[in-house]
This record gives structure tokens, C-alpha cells and sequence, in this order.
């Protein structure tokens, strides 16, 4: 009884031994792996950092209008971000290879399936990044034709276009990242209808005036707004 | 000769028929039935009467009209003139017309008259507009000749303008012309123009052509070309300017046609106008300017009101293209009520440079920033309103002078903001 358990014990304790054995240099190529993905990382951040700096990333994210959210959030320069970003998803990806090798059970699909993920998380970054773009850039044409063509309230038209094309890239980006499909594009559904309506009716009865002087201005050159005029020629 | 690659075959083949001339008159037109009928018989009789003995050919460079405007050109004959006005031409009076677009487009219009006249290799041009209803004779005359006989490469016109029309010429282009390129050219911006065939051929070569503008402002972009180009420039009066478009909502095309036009130049034409100091006159045939001062409609209130609401409401655009002391004398400006308004034309300069250096550096957009002038120009027109209400023609000349001094002196901080922004 005494020997059979002797003999159990032993055994055991030779299986886990060889299965140190085996793990051992997995675990040691795991770390590898994981220290040359840092080093990686970093490079790919620094060089990342330098293109983005030479191509004045950040001027492009100021005339987006990322610049100042992200200043309001206390982040650092858009260019700082994105270095940072990609090295953490970089760095992330090697420490997952690494996992994989452990050959752990059911954790290699889980990492299969976030290197799956990752190019449809950049196309929503870059889509959001142009998104703002075009909010900033038709937001601002907006402003600057309704100034110039004396058109009441310019800020609200300039908020209007903003919003609608805000609430529509991430729209996009939810719907490129999977993330609650249905939820968003009801939740978009009802605030666009909702903005639409609120303008509708902000125009319509709130500022009925408004609406009826804008559309006389639009439609109707009567006498009395032809003696506004003047006759100073640019040209 | 590249050039002749983007004309049609039918044009190519008239030009061909007509062989090489020593006047070429261009006319670039759209949808302009009405005035061109007259314009021609003027431009006709003024060669029968002034150049006879010479060849010349009237070039219309049409944008795809569709009153009739190229068959009224081609259609009118010479003959015509010759029972009444006794005038009799000793060369064949040729008038070719193509139809370069569908759509108007000055660039595309002025390549079209400049190519013709370098296959025609001819000596002496001139540009008239096809909106002039009041085109006198002696026009064509006036603009040829300085060319033709005297040697000069361009000829602007000076004209009789009411002393609140052109507001943009007076109050940015002049200015601006003279204190960055030295020369006091009054009409830089203009649709009636003479030129050599040799600055003709100069500017064809330069690749301004494509510029994604459709060629709004181009004749500016000509005027400064010959100026950079060391050509020989002079000024002809030619009496009283009549005006098609005066209301103000043409305001934004007529910054883009000017404002954008200068500003654009200025990065090409920065080794030229940052050398230069100071400013001289052109040779002018009669006088460079005079001013007519009968009352006008202007709405000073509206003018205020868009100046204000332009400041207030621009205000995040404006802190991108202005410095922050600039902008916090706007502010301070927009404030103010009608009676005390008073944009200085010191910062009236000040603006308009920073806008130049911004538009240089493109900040944002552009045409945002072309755009965001406006209402800026708005309340600077105010002030030059409410200085030469009751002023004489001196008054107003000596204001316009001061304008141009204060440009001329802040010279320097253009240059500064040139090199430093980032």
C-alpha cells in the first residue's frame, strides 16, 4: 500500500515535472515574444510619431476639430494619441501571440478572433477621424455662407450640420465595430428623426417670423427689400 | 505652338484660313445678345478708322451661349459700316468665333483668345469686355496703341467711377498691388485690357491654367504676371465706367476673383514682391482716375449689422486666421454703434495681411478664408462710407492715398508673418 503510493506520488510528481519541462520554454518564448513585441512597438511608435509629425498630423486634426475635444478632455496632441494607440495595440497583438503559444485551450480562438477585430477597429478610427473632418469642414461652409448671406442665427445652422453628420459617422463606426448594430441604428434612427423634427418645429412655430422673413428673403424680392439695397459695387 | 492642342479643329482650321495678323481683339462672351451687337460695330468701326491699313481679326471665345451670341458676332459685316460712317478698310476684317465650353469660364476663354493670337502671331491685342453697354469709340484706340506704336507690353485702362463703386479695387487690390509689387497700377483687376503678343505668348506658357478655379480672376493673375515679368506697363483713360452688377451679394465671387487671386500669387511671386520697397507710378495717357460724387443708395445700418454679426459669429474662424490682438480690435469695433464706427485702415492693412499669410499657410480651407474676409470688408466699405460721404474728389483721393501709404508701411510685418507663422 505504502510502495503503490510512493510509486502514485512519484509518478505525479515526474508528469508535472515533465509538464514544467514542456511549459517552461513556452513560457519562456512567450516572454520573448512579448519583449520583441515592446521593442517593435516602440520602434513602430517612434517612427509612427515622426511621419505623423512631419505630415503636421496635428494641423489636420486641428482643422478637424479634434484637436480642441481632445484638449478638452485633458488628452494629450492627436499625434501623441495615435502613436500611443497603435503601440498598445501593436505591443497587445505580440503579448497575445505570445499567449498562444502556451497552448492554452480556448484562448486561441479569443486571440484569432481580436487579430479579426483589429482591421475593422481601424476602419472605424479612420472613419471617425474623417467623419470629423467633414463636420468641421461643411459645418464651417455652412456658417460662412449663412454670415454672408445675412441668414438669422448662423451658429444654429452651423450646429445642425455638425450634429447630423457627427451622429451619422458614428453611426458607421458603431455598426464597423459590431457594437450593439440594432441599438444604434434605432438610437440613430430616432435622434436624427428627432433633430429633424426639433428643427422642423424650432423653424416652423418657434420662429415662425424668422421662417416667413427667411423665405420672403429667399423667394420674394419685394419693393421694400430693394430699397435696402445699396448701390455700393464691389467691382 | 502647344498650345493650339486644346483648340477644335474647326478654329484651328479659320485661324489657318486667316494667316497672321497685326491686331487681334478678343472677345470673350456668354449670353451677351444684347451688348455685343453694338460692342462689334464700336470694335469695327474703331479699326476701320484707327488701323486701316492694318490686318486684325475679332476672336470671340464663347462659354456655350444660347441667345445667339457667336452668330451675332460672326454675322455682323463690315460692310455695314462703311454707307454711314464713310469709313473705308484697305485689309479683309476677319471674325472668328468657337465655342471653347458649356459653361462660362474666363481662364478657359483668355487661353482660347491667347493660343489664336500666338498662331496669328499677332502684334498688338486687346481684351474688351462683351457687358459694356456704354463701350465708346476710342477704346479700342486708346488700349492699342501704347502697344502698337509705342512699344509697351500692357495697357491697363483708368476710368471715371463714382467714388463708392469698385470699393474692392480702392480698398484691397490698389493698395495691396502697389505695396507688394511697387507699381501704382489703378486698374490691376480689369475686363478691358491691351497687351503684346509677346506677353500674350509669356503668360501662355505659365502654368496657371489649371488651377481648379475655373479661371475667376485670371486677368489679375495677367496684370501681375507682366509686372513680375519686368514687361512694359502703362495706363490709358478711357472715361466713364459703366456698371452691370453693383449690389453687394456679389460680394464673395468678386474676394475670390480678387483676393483670392493676389493671395494665391503671392507664394510664386515671393521673390519679387519681398525685394521690393516702396512704390512707383506708371506712365498713364490722361488721368488715372476721376471721381464722380452725385448721391448714392447705401445702407449703412445693414453694413453695420453684417460686419458685426460677422465678427460675433466667425469668431472661432477668425482665431485661426487672425492674430489675437487683431481680433480683439475687431471685437472692440463690432461694438461700436453707427455713428462712432471707424475701422482704421492701419488695421484694415493688418487684416488683410494676416489673411494673406494665413491663406499662404492654409489654416483651414481656403476658400473659408477668402469667404471669411466679408464681412470684414463689410465694415471697412462702413468707415470708407462715413469718410467720404461729403468729401470732395481730392478728399477721397488723398483718403485713398493714405490707405495705400499704410499698406506700404506695414510691408514689413507681412514679411515677418510670411516667414514665422506655422
Amino acid at each position: 500500500m505504502r510502495e503503490m503510493i510512493i510509486s502514485e506520488l512519484s509518478q505525479a510528481l515526474h508528469e508535472l515535472a515533465r509538464g514544467f519541462a514542456h511549459f517552461l520554454p513556452r513560457l519562456i518564448v512567450m516572454l520573448i515574444i512579448t519583449f520583441v513585441g515592446w521593442v517593435i512597438a516602440y520602434v513602430v511608435k517612434v517612427a509612427l510619431r515622426s511621419i505623423l509629425r512631419l505630415i503636421k498630423f496635428d494641423k489636420l486634426s486641428e482643422k478637424a476639430g479634434a484637436s480642441q475635444l481632445l484638449a478638452k478632455a485633458a488628452l494629450p496632441s492627436a499625434t501623441e494619441l495615435l502613436s500611443r494607440f497603435v503601440f498598445w495595440v501593436a505591443w497587445l497583438g505580440f503579448i497575445l501571440l505570445g499567449v498562444s503559444v502556451l497552448g492554452i485551450l480556448g484562448l486561441q480562438e479569443q486571440i484569432a478572433r481580436f487579430f479579426l477585430f483589429l482591421p475593422r477597429l481601424f476602419i472605424a478610427i479612420f472613419t471617425m477621424f474623417f467623419g470629423m473632418l467633414a463636420a468641421s469642414f461643411f459645418s464651417r461652409a455652412a456658417l460662412l455662407a449663412a454670415v454672408n448671406a445675412n441668414v438669422p442665427s448662423p451658429r444654429v445652422l452651423n450646429l445642425a450640420v455638425r450634429s447630423i453628420i457627427i451622429i451619422f459617422v458614428l453611426s458607421i463606426a458603431f455598426e464597423e465595430l459590431g457594437l450593439a448594430q440594432h441599438t444604434m441604428l434605432i438610437a440613430f434612427g430616432i435622434v436624427f428623426g428627432a433633430l429633424m423634427l426639433g428643427l422642423a418645429i424650432a423653424f416652423g412655430i418657434g420662429g415662425r417670423d424668422l421662417a416667413q422673413r427667411f423665405l420672403e428673403k429667399r423667394f420674394v424680392r419685394d419693393k421694400k427689400e430693394e430699397e435696402n439695397e445699396d448701390e455700393l459695387s464691389p467691382l | 505652338m502647344a498650345e493650339e492642342s486644346f483648340l477644335t479643329d474647326d478654329f484651328l482650321r479659320q485661324l489657318i484660313n486667316v494667316g497672321e495678323v497685326d491686331i487681334l481683339v478678343g472677345l470673350p462672351t456668354y449670353n451677351n445678345a444684347k451688348t455685343i451687337g453694338s460692342i462689334v460695330h464700336t470694335i469695327q468701326s474703331d479699326i476701320l478708322r484707327c488701323f486701316p491699313r492694318e490686318r486684325a481679326v475679332i476672336i470671340n471665345a464663347d462659354g456655350g451661349s444660347r441667345d445667339g451670341t457667336p452668330e451675332l458676332v460672326t454675322g455682323i459685316s463690315i460692310d455695314d459700316l462703311r454707307p454711314a460712317s464713310n469709313l473705308e478698310a484697305l485689309r479683309t476684317l476677319h471674325s472668328i468665333s468657337t465655342k471653347y465650353a458649356t459653361s462660362p469660364q474666363n481662364g478657359v476663354a483668355l487661353r482660347t483668345i491667347l493660343a489664336a493670337a500666338e498662331l496669328l502671331r499677332a502684334k498688338a491685342c486687346v481684351v474688351m469686355s462683351p457687358e459694356s453697354a456704354n463701350l465708346e469709340s476710342e477704346w479700342l484706340a486708346k488700349l492699342l496703341r501704347p502697344i502698337y506704336r509705342d512699344g509697351f507690353d500692357l495697357v491697363t485702362p483708368a476710368f471715371r467711377r463714382h467714388k463708392f463703386e469698385g470699393l474692392l479695387i480702392t480698398n484691397l487690390v490698389y493698395p495691396m498691388v502697389r505695396a507688394l509689387y511697387g507699381v501704382r497700377i489703378r486698374e490691376a483687376y480689369t475686363r478691358e485690357y491691351g497687351f503684346s503678343g509677346r506677353l500674350g505668348s509669356q503668360f501662355l506658357g505659365q502654368n496657371v491654367w489649371n488651377d481648379g478655379t475655373g479661371g475667376a480672376g485670371v486677368e489679375l493673375r495677367f496684370t501681375l504676371a507682366a509686372i513680375t515679368g519686368g514687361f512694359q506697363i502703362c495706363q490709358t483713360f478711357l472715361g466713364e465706367k459703366d456698371h452691370i452688377e453693383r449690389r453687394g451679394a456679389d460680394l464673395v465671387p468678386a474676394l475670390r476673383q480678387t483676393a483670392g487671386t493676389l493671395f494665391s500669387a503671392l507664394e510664386p511671386d515671393f521673390p519679387v514682391w519681398s525685394t521690393v520697397a516702396g512704390s512707383h507710378p506708371v506712365p498713364t495717357t490722361g488721368a488715372d482716375r476721376e471721381v464722380l460724387l452725385e448721391p448714392v443708395r447705401e445702407n449703412r445700418k445693414r453694413l453695420r449689422e453684417m460686419f458685426s454679426t460677422g465678427v460675433a459669429e466667425l469668431d472661432s474662424v477668425l482665431q485661426s486666421i487672425l492674430s489675437p490682438s487683431t481680433l480683439a480690435e475687431l471685437q472692440g469695433i463690432a461694438r461700436l454703434g453707427e455713428e462712432e464706427f471707424h475701422y482704421p485702415a492701419k488695421l484694415w492693412a493688418r487684416t488683410v495681411y494676416e489673411f494673406a499669410a494665413s491663406y499662404q499657410k492654409s489654416v483651414i480651407s481656403r476658400d473659408h478664408i477668402i469667404q471669411a474676409l466679408a464681412p470684414l470688408f463689410r465694415g471697412r466699405v462702413l468707415t470708407f462710407v462715413i469718410e467720404n460721404r461729403n468729401a470732395s474728389a481730392d478728399d477721397v483721393e488723398n483718403n485713398i492715398e493714405g490707405l495705400c501709404l499704410e499698406f506700404e508701411q506695414l510691408k514689413p510685418y507681412l514679411l515677418q508673418i510670411w516667414k514665422s507663422r506655422e
